[in-house]
């Protein structure tokens, strides 16, 4: 962030230190006065809510971590005191629990945003690609928190997740000994797995600080995919997109409460409430909801290491997206022919998790076959293509022309406040 | 000494003749390797204490007495923390399990290799694709289209001889160290 004008405070101690340590200044001009466009929608709240659940997470799990035993002989009845006789243990369980899967619904419709109003294309790809990091270590976090319960589904998880490694050749079978701490995944990796599982959502903080710092350099994309053109374009982040992201907040925490409440298990698997036997595999092993899609595909390759790495691939393909995408266009509303490739890909995303969940055989393989084959055609083949043969529609001059249906000039100027930095 | 504080360019940093310029460029590159060879080796004990430590390779080897298990039936004894398989083979098993082309095989090996006794087929329960522990000891267990075992996981089929037919697992089910200690006793590890 370049250096900016202090700001002149009423209160003469925040003046002070704000002197010594503009933090006061850097707030006021990253959260106050800092323009949005002013035509973004409700899909642009999920980056704040997002961000909530990751306190949320953080906050829960540090009351659970202080009640959890990470010890294989302990760990399973300690969830279980956790539930049944810690005060409001169950609350914070199930809170952390559903939060996780919350926390993935804010996250991919984050995503599905940005590749639907092409935000990840210049000057926004090191936004993007933060992005994608923060995915990445969001999976790893989840993975290690579910199998922190010590159940069948967690030791079993553990189990197929760490043996993903074993596909690599030569480094494979050392670096799965090196994960599990033994022969078999038991208390060092279990010790382990709590060890990071507490480090890494700090580590996510870092990194929610970098990708915020990053998106406040360029500023916000918009459904419309141009850029601003001035102060007509845009209002001041407070109150316009505080009070917009807030009622957001408020009714994705009503869903989430909804779940908490009336159906903590739901998203949940009966199997884990069995406590962890290295003799028994469960007769079908599924991971968590938002690992589906990925899992469907590891399954779908007919070959131990070409699963590993469609599926490793799949994730590492996001990171590219700025450079596969060709078009110079960023919003699907002038894409037409991608537009509805768009919602095909999303479309086979679901199919994709739903064949994730059925047992790998008949035509649930087929299907998995088919939905990865695509997903990797979409990306590696379509976006390319797309980008030279496809023709898009007129772009509106400005935002505050489409927005305000032409006379926005005068109007607009009575809202928005002027930018400091025309 | 007085040379190397001369800015670089001038004291021609990059010409072959500059003695000032080289000496510079070795002691830099002497501190670049000293520095990634210091940190790689104070990043080794960090590494190597996550791997099994000396408890945990202790583990003492285990005697088992096959003479319970009838023929047609299946025990499984835990070793190093991992289920091991121990069939006592019938008659029909052990001639399916000969009678077949190796050509055929995804890991090729012939029966006689896997086992120490025809009769007893001892392997490690751990499928080779995921680490699942496949089906198959119990005679009421799926015993897949081969007759021995059956992954539920991710649907790998073994024969009776452990060996990979069907399925995603890229290789025959794992041999432990094992030895015959009598008729009917075994050592493993």
């Amino acid at each position: 962030m370049a250096q900016v004008q202090a700001t002149k405070f009423k209160n003469p101690v925040v003046n002070w230190i704000d002197s010594r340590l503009p933090i006061f200044t850097m707030l006021d001009h990253e959260y106050n006065h800092y323009p949005m466009p002013r035509n973004v929608n409700y899909l642009w709240a999920f980056g704040a809510i997002a961000g909530i659940m990751l306190v949320i997470m953080i906050a829960t799990g540090l009351f659970l971590a202080m009640q959890y035993s990470s010890h294989t002989s302990l760990a399973f009845n300690s969830v279980e005191r956790i539930m049944r006789d810690v005060n409001y243990g169950w609350l914070l369980r199930y809170v952390h629990a559903n939060g996780a899967s919350m926390f993935f619904i804010a996250v991919y419709i984050h995503m599905f945003r940005g590749m639907y109003y092409g935000s990840y294309k210049a000057p926004r790809e090191i936004l993007w690609i933060l992005g994608v990091i923060i995915f990445l270590v969001m999976m790893g976090t989840a993975f290690m928190g579910y199998v922190l319960p010590w159940g069948q589904m967690s030791f079993w998880g553990a189990t197929v997740i760490t043996n993903l490694f074993s596909a690599f050749p030569i480094v494979g079978d050392p670096i799965v000994t090196l994960l599990w701490g033994g022969f078999s995944v038991d208390n060092p990796t279990l010790n382990r797995f709590f060890a990071l599982h507490f480090l890494l959502p700090f580590v996510l903080l870092g990194l929610v600080i970098l990708h915020t710092a990053a998106l406040h350099v360029c500023g916000s994309n918009n459904p419309l995919g141009i850029e601003p053109k001035g102060p007509q374009d845009t209002v001041p982040f407070n109150p316009y997109v505080t009070v917009k992201d807030g009622f957001a907040v408020v009714i994705f925490m009503i869903i989430y409460a909804v779940f908490v409440f009336f159906m903590p298990n739901y998203m949940g698997h009966p199997d884990n409430y069995i406590p962890a036997n290295p003799l028994v595999t469960p007769a079908h092993i599924v991971p968590e909801w938002y690992f589906l899609p990925f899992y469907a595909m590891l399954r779908a390759i007919p070959d131990k290491l070409g699963g590993v790495l469609a599926m490793f691939g799949s994730i590492a393909l996001l990171a590219f997206l700025p450079w596969l995408d060709r078009s110079k266009i960023r919003s699907c509303k002038f894409r037409p022919i991608y537009r509805q490739f768009f919602w095909i890909l999303a479309i086979d995303a679901l199919i994709l998790g739903y064949a994730g969940a059925m047992p790998a055989e008949g035509s649930w393989l087929l299907i998995a076959r088919i939905g990865t084959a695509y997903y990797f055609f979409h990306f590696l083949i379509l976006l390319p293509l797309l980008g030279k043969l496809e023709r898009p529609s007129q772009l509106p001059n400005s935002i505050s022309e489409s927005v305000l249906k032409g006379g926005g000039g005068i109007a607009a100027g009575a809202h928005a406040k002027p930018m400091e930095k025309a | 000494m007085a040379q190397t504080t001369h800015p670089p360019g001038t004291g021609g940093h990059a010409a072959s003749g500059g003695e000032g310029g080289s000496r510079r460029d070795f002691l830099y590159l002497a501190t670049g390797a000293v520095g990634v060879v210091g940190a790689a080796s104070a990043a080794w004990p960090f590494i190597d204490s996550l791997n099994p430590a000396a408890d945990t390779l202790a583990l003492a080897s285990i005697d088992v007495d096959l003479a319970p298990v009838a023929v047609g039936q299946a025990i499984t004894v835990t070793w190093r923390g991992k289920p091991v398989f121990v069939r006592h083979r019938t008659a029909e098993e052990i001639e399916s399990a000969k009678d077949v082309n190796l050509n055929d095989l995804r890991d090729p090996v012939a029966d006689d290799a896997r086992v120490k006794k025809p009769e007893w087929l001892i392997v490690i329960g751990i499928c080779t694709h995921l680490g699942c522990v496949p089906l198959g000891q119990k005679v009421t267990d799926p015993r897949g289209d081969y007759g021995g075992w059956f992954c539920p996981c991710h649907g790998s089929h073994y024969d009776t001889a452990g060996r990979i037919r069907k399925g995603p697992a890229p290789a025959n089910l794992v041999l432990p160290t094992y030895a015959f200690t009598g008729d009917t006793k075994i050592r493993l590890g």
